[in-house]
C-alpha cells in the first residue's frame, strides 16, 4: 500500500487533546467552603451541606431523564413531570399490598419493597415513554413550538388521567423501616433516606457516564444527536435508538418520582409540576445534554437553596433563578458544552 | 468488453425524486459496472447529490427502480441499504465532531471491532489519522475531516462507495492523497460512484462518466472519450479541460 503526502501542513496549531474542564467541578467545594464562615457552627454547616447534597441527588435523578430527552434529543418535553408523578403513583400502588414487608425489621424484605417500587416504576414509565414518543413526540421532532404545545397538552391530559385513576387526594407512600430515622455522626444528624438518595444518585450518574462515554450505544446516541442522517447511512436505525433514549429518559423520570415520593412520603398529581422549573433550570445551566453538568447544577441548586434558607430565608425563594443568572452570565451555554451546541 | 456484457453492480431505471414540490430527478437512467470508478459530472443544481441521496434512501424515489446487485433497493430504509454493502460520504462529510477520530471509525465498523490490518492499510493513505487518532474530529482541518469521512466509509469492506465532491475546498496535496486512496480502492475491486466538479481530479481516475443536467443524464460515455474530446467537454460541461490545468 502506498503512503502518500500527509496533511501536516493543514494541522491547526490550536489542535490539542481536550483537557478536562475542572472549573465547574470546583464550584461545589468552593460554594460549601464559602458558606462555612457565614453559617458559623460547624455541625450546622455539615448538616446543611449533607442535606443539600442529598437533595441535589434527588433533583439530579429527576433531571437526568430530562437531560437525555431535552438536552441530548432536543425534545422540549413539558410532560416530563407526568412521568415523575406516574412513577411515584405506580410505585405506591405496587408497594401498598407489601406494607407488612415495608414495616418489617427485615433488611431483605425492606430492600425487596424498594426494588419492586423502583424497578416497577421504571418499567411502567419506560413503556409509557415509548407510547408517548410514538403518539405525541414523533410528529413534532425538530419543531420546538409544537413540542411545547403538544407536551403541555399531554401533561394536562396525563394529570387528569392520574386524578381519575388515583383521585385528587394525597396517597401515603411510607419509607421502608430501614430508611427511617437518622444516623448520628458526632453532633451531625444524617437522615438514612438521604444517604440512600446519594447512593442511588451516584449509581445513576456512573451508569449514565459509563453508557454515554464507554459503550457503542453511547457513541451512537452522541453521534445520532449530532447527525442522525449519517448514523442511518452507517447502517444503524436511528428511530429505534431515539425510542430507546426516550424510554430511558422516561424511566429515569419514574425513578425520580419514586425518590421524590419517598422523600415526601406521599404521592399526589401535584408532584408533576412541583420540580419542573427546577429541573429545567438544572438541564439548562448544566449545559444541554451534559450529564456531568446536570449533576453539578443539581447539587449546586440544592446547596444554595439550603444555605440561603438558613441564612436569608426570603432569598431561598429565588435562589434557583439567581444561580441560573450567575451561571449563564459566566457560561452562556451552561457549565459544560457538548460538541453540537 | 461491451457494457451489456459487464456485470452491473447498480442500475437506476427511470428514477424520479421529488423534494417537497420540486421535481429534482426527472427520470435518471444509469448503469454502473462492478469494479469501476463511475463519475457523475454536472453543474451546480443538476441533481448529482440528489442522485446519491436517492440511492442511499435519504430521499425516497417517487418513481422508478434502483437495483443493487440485481435486487431492488428503492423501497428499503437507509440503514438496510447501507447494510447491503453501500457506503456514503456526503458533501459535508458528515463527521461527528464531538467524537474522536477513533470513535468516528469505530461507529462505522458495524460488523464488530475495527480490523487492525485494514486500519493500518487506511493509515497508509492517511497518516494524519494515526497522529490524531484520539483527537476530536471537529477540531481537525477540512482535509483531515475528509480523510476521516473516506476512512469511515472504507473501514470495513464495502462493495460500493458513493462519494460526493471529495475534493471540494481541499489543497492539492490532500487531493493527491484522495486520488491515491481511490486508486487503491479501485484496485481492490471496490466500485465507486464519484460526484465531482473538479474535472482534473477525476479524468485520470474515472472509467465511465455521466453528465447530468436538470435532473437527467444528458450524456454517458467512457472517461477517456470525454477527456480526449474538448468539443464534447465544452458542449456538455461548458468548460475546456485546459482551463482547469
Amino acid at each position: 500500500m502506498n503512503s502518500v503526502v500527509t496533511d501536516e501542513a493543514n494541522v491547526s496549531s490550536s489542535l490539542a487533546l481536550p483537557k478536562t474542564d475542572i472549573k465547574p467541578l470546583l464550584l461545589i467545594p468552593v460554594l460549601a467552603l464559602a458558606a462555612l464562615p457565614l453559617v458559623g457552627s460547624g455541625s450546622t454547616w455539615l448538616t446543611l451541606t449533607l442535606a443539600g447534597l442529598a437533595m441535589g441527588m434527588v433533583i439530579f435523578i429527576i433531571a437526568s431523564g430530562l437531560t437525555l430527552i431535552f438536552g441530548l434529543m432536543d425534545v422540549m418535553n413539558f410532560a416530563h413531570g407526568a412521568f415523575i408523578a406516574s412513577g411515584a403513583f405506580i410505585a405506591s400502588m405496587m408497594v401498598a399490598p407489601l406494607l407488612p414487608w415495608s414495616e418489617s425489621e427485615s433488611l431483605g424484605l425492606n430492600l425487596a419493597v424498594l426494588a419492586i417500587a423502583i424497578l416497577g416504576a421504571m418499567l411502567v414509565t419506560g413503556i409509557l415513554g415509548i407510547i408517548f414518543e410514538r403518539v405525541i413526540i414523533r410528529p413534532v421532532y425538530g419543531q420546538h413550538l409544537k413540542q411545547i404545545l403538544i407536551t403541555m397538552g399531554g401533561m394536562i391530559v396525563a394529570e387528569q388521567l392520574m386524578t381519575m385513576i388515583w383521585g385528587a387526594e394525597q396517597i401515603p407512600f411510607p419509607l421502608p423501616q430501614v430508611l427511617r430515622g437518622s444516623l448520628v455522626f458526632g453532633e451531625t444528624l444524617v437522615e438514612k433516606y438521604r444517604l440512600f438518595a446519594v447512593l442511588i444518585g451516584m449509581l445513576v450518574l456512573l451508569s449514565m457516564l459509563y453508557t454515554l462515554n464507554r459503550t457503542k450505544l453511547g457513541l451512537l446516541i452522541r453521534a445520532g444527536v449530532e447527525n442522525p442522517e449519517m448514523v442511518e447511512s452507517l447502517g444503524y436505525r436511528i428511530r429505534r435508538l431515539f425510542i430507546a433514549v426516550f424510554a430511558a429518559g422516561s424511566a429515569l423520570a419514574g425513578l425520580g418520582g419514586v425518590m421524590w415520593g419517598l422523600y415526601k412520603e406521599t404521592v399526589s398529581t401535584a408532584m408533576s409540576g412541583e420540580l419542573m422549573v427546577t429541573v429545567f433550570i438544572v438541564v439548562i445551566i448544566g449545559g444541554l445534554g451534559s450529564v456531568g453538568g446536570c449533576f453539578i447544577a443539581s447539587l449546586m441548586l440544592a446547596l444554595v437553596a439550603n444555605y440561603a434558607g438558613f441564612l436569608v430565608p426570603k432569598l431561598a425563594l429565588v435562589s434557583h433563578i439567581v444561580v441560573m443568572i450567575l451561571i449563564l452570565v459566566w457560561r452562556p451555554a451552561g457549565l459544560y458544552v457538548l460538541g453540537k451546541r | 468488453m461491451s457494457e451489456a456484457q459487464r456485470e452491473l453492480i447498480m442500475q437506476l431505471s427511470d428514477v424520479h425524486t421529488h423534494i417537497g414540490e420540486y421535481h429534482i430527478l426527472q427520470g435518471v437512467n444509469l448503469q454502473i459496472p462492478r469494479g469501476e470508478l463511475f463519475v457523475l459530472l454536472g453543474r451546480n443544481g443538476a441533481g448529482k447529490s440528489t442522485c446519491l441521496r436517492t440511492i442511499m434512501g435519504l430521499w425516497k424515489a417517487s418513481q422508478g427502480r434502483i437495483e443493487f446487485k440485481q435486487h431492488a433497493i428503492q423501497d428499503l430504509a437507509t440503514p438496510d441499504i447501507a447494510r447491503q454493502g453501500i457506503a456514503y460520504v456526503p458533501e459535508n462529510m458528515g463527521i461527528f465532531s464531538a467524537l474522536s477520530v477513533k470513535e468516528n471509525l469505530s461507529l462505522a465498523a458495524i460488523n464488530g471491532p475495527i480490523d487492525t490490518s485494514r486500519l493500518e492499510w487506511i493509515f497508509g493513505f492517511f497518516p494524519a489519522l494515526k497522529k490524531f487518532w484520539n483527537y476530536p474530529a471537529g477540531n481537525l482541518s477540512g482535509g483531515q475531516k475528509q480523510m476521516v469521512a473516506i476512512a469511515r466509509a472504507i473501514i470495513e469492506p464495502r462493495e460500493l462507495l458513493l462519494v460526493d465532491e471529495p475534493s471540494k475546498g481541499l489543497s492539492p496535496a490532500i487531493v493527491q492523497n484522495l486520488m491515491e486512496a481511490f486508486r487503491e480502492l479501485k484496485a481492490s475491486q471496490t466500485s465507486i460512484i464519484l460526484v465531482e466538479q473538479n474535472f482534473n481530479f477525476v479524468r485520470e481516475l474515472g472509467d465511465s462518466v455521466a453528465v447530468m443536467d436538470d435532473g437527467r443524464i444528458v450524456h454517458h460515455t467512457q472517461m477517456q472519450t470525454l477527456a480526449e474530446d474538448q468539443e464534447l467537454q465544452t458542449r456538455l460541461l461548458g468548460l475546456s479541460m485546459d482551463s482547469h490545468q
